[in-house]
């Protein structure tokens, strides 16, 4: 089997190596596609939806989605900005997200792509549901206030850290993060570390980089991928 | 004495991947499933507390506090609400002095409210531990309750037993089958055992190109080509494959498998036989909805008896080598576990999460094994097909959907019950069976399907048309369709698992635009958002449940506009008196203007 695979985005032919998810090769080859819950080095769960694609016509997460030879995949359009918009306003909706008193703020995946997108209100009725920090552990704070389930951290936990020390638990609106017991959970895990916005935050951090001074307060989030100077061949 | 919950794990050897069936047994012997016991299970198949705790929640149910001793579910789908489910959990709540979702102080009672369970046809329905009680009356509770508290037994209760297999002295249900039209390849005598030796006779190959020119498409839901997905998993490399049945049965007004289940069992367990030989399996489940837990003990019988003839088993049909043997796997309240991923995965212990395709389960399913999941009917078809042969099976139905299709029908007919109907067929000659002559609308293929209006009742049962699993809900002129898709969205909001975010939100969010509509409070704009909405459900939901989940809505804004704008145009003032209520509540009385003037609305 061919160990590269040619496919386009967007009109323009990239290759990519077979096992690659569409979202890493996009991002190899310079094309930023906005995604919450992947993250390179762990398995993507496909749970923010943020990242659909159109794949030969049809639909589909970017990030769950392996290459292969021929496809055509659609990225930029008015309808896929569309769909992303509206599920990123549905995350701000659905939990209590007052980015102003919020340590993650400015380094938050969540904040940083509705700067992206444009977006400067939400359509959604906003829920305030009632949900608690649990501030038990000596070194980390989970919000759930914050918590958008992507599943980054128990992922890691499971995959990354071998301790499955998070799970989820409930369904639908009262799915939530559960912890183990607060033992198995170490300040140095991976699962500590992954967490897209401020749901899971070390203590004793906070404000140590000035706002300001935070990851996304000069350059939009995909600015990093969209400099990589790509080899973009056009056909 | 050693703890039972250790022996309840012993006998299943620790494997976490029988974990289902372990709680499923904890909740039964004590009616919970409490943080202690989650953390002796942990300890004895060594995963964390946190993951039984992951699987016990997800489940309707399983449940960590007590759901009482008996617990009373209450059928709340739509249809009985039609015919009379609130009067009947007044009746209870009444009888038992506790409201809906709670228990007796002496936790003896729950009193539930549950999704459909599969008796739309004899509503209202209940489940009264596992026993399904039909067609009940507001009159009636008084003394059944009576009978419970005296006997602490579900069976206690006097019932007339139903038709057919119903009266099966494994079964002794009150239910029905309401079988009103037989047909050629479901519902009628089948020459027991003998598809199963025609199937050891048979190449595996020769199997695969009986099925797949037959034409035969998957009967629960998704119309995939059955030949294609037996062909996949024949081909994937894999020491171990595995067939599985699914009955879940979760979409609301279904019920057809539940009658192929009580009587054609033999046709279904052949039908997962046929498919072993020809993928090479070795393992079949057959997973049977939480509901359904009172046809488990016949359905272990009928495997028993497979088993004794030398159809099921080692040598299966005396061929060496054709090993494969079934288990049943108990759901216990879980919509999408229907779904054929996460039907995998609750068989595999955990929560009934859908997962990313691919991998397809054809290539890694169950257990990472090659794996296909079939309807209960289309398991018959294949046994039928076998027998009959792919021509005879193609001379039924239309060019593009040959066979047939079993409806279960229910809502505003005279004749609710199950009817086997060639492909091809009309609406209206389905209205005419089932004695409908008030028609305002048809729900075909239940909530997650499409509404259908009068002009519409030319169209036909098949792929290329109408396709659906089975449910079709009739709704006369009387009904208010507005309040039908709320409650069918209540039903979306409940059973969504909540993996990802179009389906966990977007289902909220329809309920309460439409409950803003239908109270008065509806904006011109929500109609758009409603729109938008579903469509970006329709096209970035994860799995089947959230990207069919907003139908009800966009199907009725699409065939009866009338019921929305007709609500945006009613005038509506502030209502000061909703606006005040909640700082009524605080203040502990009412607010003194409003005394003097009334309704303000
Ligand atoms: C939310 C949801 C619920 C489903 N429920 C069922 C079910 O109860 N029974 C069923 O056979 N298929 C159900 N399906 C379809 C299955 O995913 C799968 O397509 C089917 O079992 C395949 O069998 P078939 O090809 O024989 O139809 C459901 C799908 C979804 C998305
Ligand atoms: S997590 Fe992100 S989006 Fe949420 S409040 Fe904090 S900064 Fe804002
Ligand atoms: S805590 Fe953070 S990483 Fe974990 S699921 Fe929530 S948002 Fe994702
Ligand atoms: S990044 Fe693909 S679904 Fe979240
Ligand atoms: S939560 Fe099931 S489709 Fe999204």
């Amino acid at each position: 089997m061919p160990e590269e695979v040619t496919l386009t985005i967007d009109g323009k032919k990239i290759t990519a190596k077979i096992g690659q998810s569409i979202l890493e090769a996009a991002e190899e080859n310079g094309v930023y596609i906005p995604h919450l819950c992947a993250l390179q080095e762990l398995h993507s769960t496909g749970a923010c939806r943020v990242c659909m694609v159109r794949i030969d016509g049809r639909y589909s997460a970017s990030c769950t989605q392996p290459v292969s030879d021929g496809l055509q995949v659609e990225v930029e359009s008015d309808e896929l900005l569309e769909i992303r918009k509206m599920i990123v306003e549905m995350l701000f909706a659905e939990g209590n997200h007052f980015c102003p008193c919020c340590e993650k703020s400015g380094n938050c995946e969540l904040q940083a792509l509705a700067y992206r997108l444009g977006i400067d209100s939400v359509r959604f009725p906003y829920q305030f549901p009632q949900r608690e920090v649990d501030a038990e552990h000596p070194d980390v704070f989970i919000d759930h206030n914050r918590c958008i389930l992507c599943g980054r951290c128990v992922e890691a936990s499971r995959n990354a850290d071998h301790k499955t020390a998070l799970e989820f638990i409930g369904r639908g609106k009262n799915k939530r993060l559960a912890v183990t017991g607060i033992v198995d959970l170490d300040r140095a895990d991976k699962a500590v570390s992954v967490c897209p916005v401020g749901a899971i935050l070390l203590k004793r951090q906070a404000f140590q980089v000035p706002l300001g001074q935070r990851r996304f307060d000069h350059e939009p989030i995909g600015a990093e991928v969209e400099s990589r100077n790509p080899e973009v061949r056009t056909p | 004495m050693s703890d039972p919950i250790v022996t309840i794990c012993e006998h299943y050897h620790r494997d976490r991947s029988r974990l289902m069936d372990i709680v499923r047994e904890v909740q039964a012997r004590q009616g919970q499933v409490s943080p202690e016991a989650e953390a002796v299970i942990a300890r004895e198949l060594g995963c964390k507390p946190v993951e039984v705790q992951s699987t016990v929640s997800f489940y309707a149910f399983l449940s960590e506090r007590p759901v009482g001793h008996i617990p009373i579910r209450l059928c709340n789908d739509v249809v009985d609400r039609m015919a009379g489910a609130a009067e009947v959990a007044r009746a209870f709540e009444r009888e038992l002095g506790i409201p809906m979702g709670s228990v007796t102080g002496d936790g003896l009672f729950g009193l539930h409210w549950t999704p459909c369970i599969g008796m739309s046809d004899q509503a209202p329905a209940a489940l009264i531990g596992d026993l399904p009680v039909t067609r009940l009356r507001p009159e009636d509770v008084p003394e059944l309750v009576e009978i419970l508290r005296l006997s602490k037994d579900p069976h206690a209760i006097p019932r007339e037993v139903g038709d057919g297999n119903n009266a099966h002295p494994l079964v002794r249900s009150m239910v029905h089958n309401n079988i009103r039209r037989s047909g050629p390849v479901c519902l009628s005598p089948w020459p027991r055992g003998e598809a199963v030796h025609r199937a050891a006779a048979m190449d595996p190959r020769e199997i695969l190109e009986t099925i797949g020119t037959s034409g035969l498409r998957g009967r629960g839901g998704a119309a995939f080509p059955t030949g294609m997905k037996w062909r996949f998993a024949a081909q994937a490399p894999g020491a171990r494959k595995t067939v599985i049945c699914n009955a879940d049965e979760g979409e609301p007004g279904t019920f057809k498998d539940r009658v192929l289940l009580t009587e054609q069992a033999g046709m279904v367990v052949e039908g997962m036989i046929i498919a072993a030989r020809a993928i090479g399996a070795d393992e079949g489940i057959l997973y049977l909805r939480g509901e359904y837990e009172y046809l488990r003990a016949f359905l272990e019988s009928v495997l028993q008896e497979y088993r004794a003839d030398g159809l099921l088993g080692s040598s299966i049909a005396g061929l060496g080598g054709f090993d494969f043997d079934i288990r049943i796997q108990m759901g216990a309240g879980a919509y999408v576990c229907g779904e054929e991923t996460a039907l995998i995965s609750s068989c595999e212990g955990r929560r009934g999460d859908p997962r990313n395709k691919p991998p397809f389960p054809a290539q890694k399913g169950y257990l990472d094994r090659p794996t296909i999941v079939n309807n209960v009917e289309t398991f018959c078809c294949a046994t039928r097909i076998v027998l009959g042969g792919a021509e005879w099976f193609r001379s039924l139905g239309t060019e593009s959907s040959p066979g047939t299709k079993l409806l279960s029908v229910s809502g505003d007919c005279e004749r609710p019950g199950v009817y086997e109907f060639e492909f091809g067929t009309p609406l209206s000659s389905v209205l005419r069976a089932v004695q409908a002559d008030d028609a305002q609308a048809l729900l075909v293929g239940g909530p997650s399907g499409q509404f259908v209006q009068e002009a519409g009742f030319g169209r036909t049962i098949a792929f290329d048309d109408l396709g659906t699993a089975g449910a079709v809900v009739v709704f006369d002129h009387s009904r208010d369709l507005l309040e039908i898709v709320e409650q069918y969205m209540e039903f979306f909001c409940e059973e969504s698992c909540g993996y990802c975010t179009p389906c966990r939100f977007g289902n909220e969010v329809i309920l309460q635009i439409v409950h803003r509509l239908r109270t008065g409070w509806g904006k011109p704009e929500d109609l758009d958002l409603l729109r938008e909405l579903g469509q970006v459900m329709r096209k970035a939901s994860r799995c089947g449940l959230g990207q069919t989940s907003a139908n009800p809505v966009l199907s009725t804004m699409d065939q009866f506009p009338h019921i929305y704008e007709s609500q945006i145009a009613r005038p509506r003032g502030f209502d000061l008196a909703a606006a005040t209520s909640q700082a009524e509540a605080l203040a502990g009385h009412p607010s003194r203007h409003l005394e003097k003037e009334g309704d303000h609305a």
